[in-house]
């Protein structure tokens, strides 16, 4: 008897079931009951009546710096007034889909590829966002890679307005509907990476990158 | 990790003289119980919350058979290579021979709790691994050769300056006083490691039956290093960390943060599904999750069942007086406070571990702070009325106990003794009015008088003015 079916037949004995398989009525009921994806109680503040001001209020709680602009082709101008008001070059390396924008009109050298140690600041887009918590959801793809939003110590968020949803369930309702399962990696970043693993002093700025400033298009 | 569990009792009377350790504990406490605290304040449906997770977390664990199986399935369908260990043993095994298969020289791991239970750092170095520590405590514990003392803050009992030796021994840069700089200097440190390991080991907070997902909850991304850049990457995992869908997920995230560190959400969730897709620019190659037994299965279907229940947030040692005062080391092993005196007990034995579940005033705080309504105090009292039932505690304590329940069962004579005792204790504080010392239990006056009482029992004065009205 292998491990798996000790283990499997420990816990139906303590359960009062027999044998070391579940039946196949037993898994009907249990993916039965996983199919509902019953909800849990939710804050009032999940349902904020203006949503992109919870988003807003929520990415300052966390430490996400955030912009609006009207359209993707503003992106450039906003990038280069932030990197220039930040002090930092205006580089970066950026998911392909921006690729077109007119970058050159704002200075700013775009580099199509995944982010490389050393790149000092990211752009990516994202699946979308959550009002609830400030958080914006990057799902992994060909040409969404994680890299861009993990090495850089600048992470540039593109987010369009109409894809923020109240809730991480509204996230994951849209997952299913319009990718099936989650891909390998579906990444939620809410704001820069900290740790207050000396003296329980908080710094920003661990692993992950030391500033995130989410760029929103509203038109 | 070395069981030290049955050393509690000289270990906290260390630790309650260690003033480092004491202020540290209190900074600590502030942080984590006024945040939390805050953060439940504002959150509204908070107990309906706690209601719904504990519903969803009995749920897996009574059809925890079917729901592991259904994670298995989802999780090898994406690519990924499900085993099964018993043992902390047959864990370290597993592990050591992926890594030897596959020629892995270099590990970076990211934090588990799972692994510390196992000693698989050990076990990886001594099978001639380079093993690092990415989580940044957990770095810290890693050159000092210490164990974690708390689950979610592992280096709580550090000053910085105790840190800042460390970091000149290990780094052999000039010394450092501030702690952004610290920070600083174990991003750099460690960014190279992340870059050049061959496998990236990780636990998991939670793993979801329906899509075969594991996970972490993290603020550093460390954790997101280690799972994105190897090419192999590990999942160690409890069997009983099995939850059933990203709904319950969505729930439980909720309650994770606030309750161990007042936070709303963490920086990162890395929502991890199987392995990267052949087109796909970055992720392993190769996936391979081990859940782990270790004496989980044994607490199914027994009286400590709610205890798998637990979400590792570390609200109840947070909050429990005990634990404020000694911290995590004087409990001798991976998990202290009010969870570590039930698990522990479970995992290593109850004959190993005995002081811990007596070692609580059941003053009910961890109760009504676990996110999940584990019943600790309860729990922790089946354990002393097990230790009793098995002569675990020793012959005086046994023959004090059954000799109050001897006079306790036995009214009139539970009357008898107490006025008695009224009457001795009220003589024993003389004129003064104070007892300064107590015979065989002078610890409690070391410090202290006792006030003594008026020399009568309560009935007894009730029964005279009750008496005095009629």
């Amino acid at each position: 008897m292998g491990a798996r079916e000790n283990i499997l037949r420990r816990i139906r004995a303590a359960q009062g079931r027999t044998g070391s398989e579940p039946t196949e009525a037993e898994m009907a009921l249990v993916r039965e009951t996983l199919a509902r994806r019953e909800i849990g109680p939710q804050p009032a503040f999940a349902h904020a009546p203006d949503r992109l001001a919870q988003f807003r209020k929520e990415c300052d709680r966390l430490g996400t710096t955030h912009a609006t602009v009207r359209s993707e082709a503003e992106v450039p101008g906003e990038v280069a007034r932030y990197l220039s008001e930040t002090g930092l070059e205006l580089r970066l390396a950026g998911w392909r889909e921006y690729a077109g924008l007119d970058w050159p009109g704002a200075g700013v050298a775009f580099e199509g590829r995944p982010a490389r140690d050393g790149d000092a600041t990211g752009l990516t887009g994202c699946f979308c966002a959550i009002a609830e918590t400030g958080t914006t959801l990057l799902l992994s793809a060909p040409e969404t890679p994680k890299v861009t939003a993990l090495l850089p110590e600048t992470h540039l968020c593109v987010v369009h307005a109409a894809r923020v949803l109240d809730t991480m369930e509204d996230a994951f309702a849209l997952l299913r509907q319009e990718v099936g399962e989650p891909p390998r990696s579906a990444f939620f970043v809410s704001g820069p990476s900290r740790t207050a693993d000396i003296e329980q002093t908080i710094v920003i700025g661990a692993h992950g990158p030391y500033r995130v400033h989410a760029i929103l298009i509203e038109p | 990790m070395l069981v030290q569990s049955m050393h509690f009792k000289q270990r906290a009377s260390e630790k309650l003289g260690d003033a480092l350790l004491q202020g540290n504990m209190r900074k600590a406490k502030g942080k984590f119980v006024d945040g939390r605290a805050k953060a439940v304040a504002e959150f509204g449906v908070w107990e309906e919350l706690r209601t719904h997770a504990a519903k969803i977390r009995d749920r897996a664990i009574a059809n925890l058979d079917a729901y592991l199986v259904e994670f298995e399935r989802n999780a090898t369908r994406r690519g990924a290579v499900v085993h099964w260990a018993e043992s902390a043993e047959d864990a370290c095994r597993i592990i050591v021979e992926i890594a030897l298969q596959n020629g892995v020289k270099k590990v970076a791991k990211s934090k588990s709790m799972v692994s510390e239970e196992v000693n698989l750092n050990e076990r990886m170095e001594a099978a001639g691994l380079q093993v690092i520590e990415t989580d940044l405590g957990e770095y810290i514990l890693q050159l000092a050769h210490e164990p974690p003392s708390h689950i979610v803050a592992p280096a709580v009992h550090k000053s910085k300056e105790q840190v800042a030796d460390l970091f000149v021994a290990a780094h052999g840069k000039p010394r450092l006083t501030e702690i952004p700089a610290m920070t600083r200097e174990a991003r750099e440190a460690l960014r190279g490691h992340f870059l050049t390991a061959d496998m990236g080991i990780s636990g998991s907070n939670f793993i979801i039956a329906e899509t075969g997902t594991t996970l972490t909850v993290t603020n550093e991304g460390n954790a997101d290093m280690v799972t994105t850049l190897p090419r192999i990457h590990c999942v160690i995992t409890g069997i009983e960390k099995v939850i059933g869908t990203m709904e319950d997920f969505a729930a439980l995230i909720r309650l994770l943060p606030r309750s161990a560190i007042g936070q709303t959400i963490t920086n990162y969730l890395t929502v991890t599904t199987g392995i990267k897709m052949p087109d796909e620019a970055d992720g392993p190659e190769q996936m391979h999750i081990v859940l782990v037994d270790a004496g989980r299965t044994r607490l199914v279907g027994s009286d400590m069942q709610e205890m798998l229940r637990c979400i590792r947030c570390g609200a109840c040692m947070n909050h429990c007086p005990v634990y404020q005062n000694v911290g995590g080391h004087a409990y001798g092993w991976v998990y202290p406070g009010p969870m570590g005196s039930i698990l522990t007990p479970a995992y290593v034995g109850l004959e190993n571990a005995g002081d811990l579940p007596n070692a609580a005033t059941f003053c009910g705080e961890c109760a009504v702070a676990c996110p999940v309504k584990i019943p600790l105090p309860d729990l922790m009292r089946k354990l002393r009325e097990q230790q009793f039932d098995r002569k675990l505690r020793p012959w005086t304590e046994r023959a004090a106990i059954a000799a109050w329940g001897f006079v306790a069962t036995r009214p009139g004579l539970y009357a008898l003794m107490s006025k008695l005792g009224a009457r001795v204790a009220s003589w024993m504080g003389g004129r003064e009015g104070l007892i300064h010392s107590l015979p065989g239990i002078d610890g409690w006056t070391k410090g202290r008088d006792m006030p003594a009482p008026a020399g009568r029992t309560f009935r007894e004065l009730y029964k005279r003015r009750a008496s005095h009205r009629a």
